[in-house]
């Protein structure tokens, strides 16, 4: 049952020494997203200067993976600008990751989900929209 | 390093003595029972019959022949609930259980429900204990079983079975229970107790998985599920699995001569892990009955920390969980549910399983990890921060509980 028998060792590495955990310092964007009843909860909280993140945190209730996700998320969009992070997909996240099981794609279902709502919230904020809006 | 086993509820490993007992009838003495004609059948049947006498001694039966030998408490399960329900030539009547049962009941109570019978579910408080008056209740004229086991497999609450096979019998009600995880833990006596039908499981004793049995009182009558050579007065053809048996019925020994010493220090284990937890992490919640529960159980939910990233985080030590995150369906513990434990506590539900290997040493390299880890998972929760800043968690406004459907 131990359903990280098939986490690999990126994800073990991810889980055990999070990368950014906590809140942006002078956050401009903020996504939370899933359900306690469903088992996650992810919290990203993302700072945006001339249109580039350059800081992102995560907070996150769930499992292994959940936590592998948002760890490897956050690393993959600081540095890069709006539009690039949106076109981050959860794919992506998981792949950074050596792959996830089949159960626990939707933890990088999450992942995505938090950045497009911290991506929103910041542009509801600053009254920015871009070309990348679908 | 294989982790500290710490989950006796789903299996047991295998006791020595068991496998001794079992192991000339793997090899030299392969008889069938059933033949009658030579040494080789007449030695795997003494064995056999030795065996039911010391299941039967376990749980107070007064006849060996009572003893139906199975191929584990499933089948029992399934055997007492259809066996009983196949003999109404009308093909109708009514069974009464509850709903933190193990699936072997709910799964077949729902069959039965299409072939044209019905069932009622008994009320159970917060704790899981089965509400009295409201079995009573529910009891009717058609009313051929009640089904209440005698011990839960997630949370360990007891439930009253002397006062259920009561109500049963006054009503003329036949009385079963899977006491599965009950036996080697507690005492259980049939005859005592009122038990009519019982289940029991090998691997749950410290015997061989594959093999259980089902206590059948002499007089009550069960239309076999598996037909063929006549095996087991009719009721449950098939070669009989002798090794199996064997040790089930060392198993049987074991657990009963070692009852009180082994019952009194896993309850000593078991309170010394409840009071590391309680006095050493703040916001956890004992689900189940504070003192009617199994000597070897606990289950607690740690707010804010999801039970999968918690194991995860302890795993050295094998648990389980009733997160949705540790099963297939996605389900949270339908068991938690069932007692009105709050989605969110029953994703942060951990399932504490002691037995005969485990020591005080283990439980407080359990309780130093636990503190150390729910700590770390909750700096980083977003759920503890909110709660810290006063948000209610309850009414918040959350994404749609559907996305695990992407």
């Amino acid at each position: 049952m131990d359903a990280w028998d098939e986490y690999t060792e990126k994800v073990m590495e991810h889980y055990e020494n999070p990368r950014n955990v906590g809140t942006a310092d002078n956050a401009n964007g903020v996504g939370v997203v899933g359900n306690p009843a469903c088992g996650d909860v992810m919290k990203l909280t993302i700072r945006v200067e001339d249109d580039r993140i350059v800081d992102a945190k995560f907070k996150t209730f769930g499992c292994g993976a959940a936590i592998a996700t948002s760890s490897m998320v956050t690393e993959m969009v600081i540095g890069k600008t709006v539009t690039e992070a949106l076109h981050i997909s959860n794919k992506a996240v998981a792949e950074a990751l050596g792959g996830l099981p089949k159960i626990k794609m939707h933890c990088s279902v999450l992942a995505e989900d938090a950045l497009k709502a911290a991506v929103d919230d910041y542009r509801k904020k600053t009254g920015k929209t871009d070309l990348a809006t679908k | 390093m294989k982790p500290i086993y710490m989950d006796h509820h789903a299996t047991t490993p295998m006791d020595p003595e068991v496998l001794d007992a079992m192991m000339p009838f793997l090899t030299s003495d392969f008889g069938n029972p059933s033949s009658s004609t030579h040494i080789y059948g007449r030695q795997a049947r003494v064995a056999v019959e030795n065996a039911r006498e010391q299941i039967a001694a376990l749980i107070g039966a007064e006849r060996s022949d009572e003893i139906i030998l199975t191929s584990g408490a499933t089948e029992s399960d399934n055997l007492a609930l259809k066996g009983l329900a196949f003999r109404q030539t009308a093909g109708k009547g009514h069974f009464i259980t509850i709903a933190t049962e193990h699936k072997a009941i709910l799964d077949t109570a729902e069959f039965l429900k299409k072939q044209g019978f019905e069932v009622t579910y008994a009320r159970i408080d917060s704790y899981g204990v089965v509400d009295l008056d409201d079995l009573r209740q529910q009891i009717r004229k058609d009313t051929l079983l009640i089904t209440i086991q005698a011990a839960n497999s997630e949370i360990g609450t007891l439930q009253p079975i002397a006062d259920i096979a009561r109500i049963a019998h006054e009503n003329g009600i036949v009385f079963h229970s899977d006491a599965v995880q009950a036996l080697g833990r507690m005492a259980v006596d049939v005859v005592k107790d009122g038990i009519d039908l019982l289940s029991i499981s090998a691997h749950k004793i410290y015997g061989p998985k594959g093999v259980g049995a089902l206590y059948v009182k002499k007089g009550i009558r069960l239309q076999p599920l598996l037909h063929g050579g006549g095996h087991e007065h009719g009721m449950r053809s098939g070669t009989l699995n002798v090794p199996g048996i064997v040790g089930l019925g060392k198993a049987a020994e074991i657990a009963g001569r070692d009852l009180a010493t082994e019952s009194q220090r896993q309850l000593q284990l078991r309170e010394r892990l409840r009071h590391g937890i309680e006095s050493r992490i703040e916001l956890v919640r004992l689900n189940g009955h504070p003192q009617q529960r199994l000597v070897n159980n606990l289950n607690y939910s740690f707010s804010f920390v999801e039970g999968e990233s918690l194991m995860l985080a302890c795993r050295d030590v094998a648990l389980s969980s009733g997160s949705a995150c540790t099963s297939a369906s996605l389900q949270s513990s339908y068991v938690l549910r069932a007692i009105g434990v709050a989605e969110t506590l029953a994703h942060s539900s951990i399932r504490f399983g002691l037995g005969k290997s485990n020591t005080a040493a283990e439980v407080d390299h359990l309780l130093d990890l636990l503190q150390k880890q729910v700590k770390r998972l909750r700096e980083m929760s977003p759920l503890y921060d909110m709660a810290q800043e006063g948000v209610d968690l309850e009414n918040y406004a959350w994404s749609p509980h559907d996305h695990h459907n992407h």
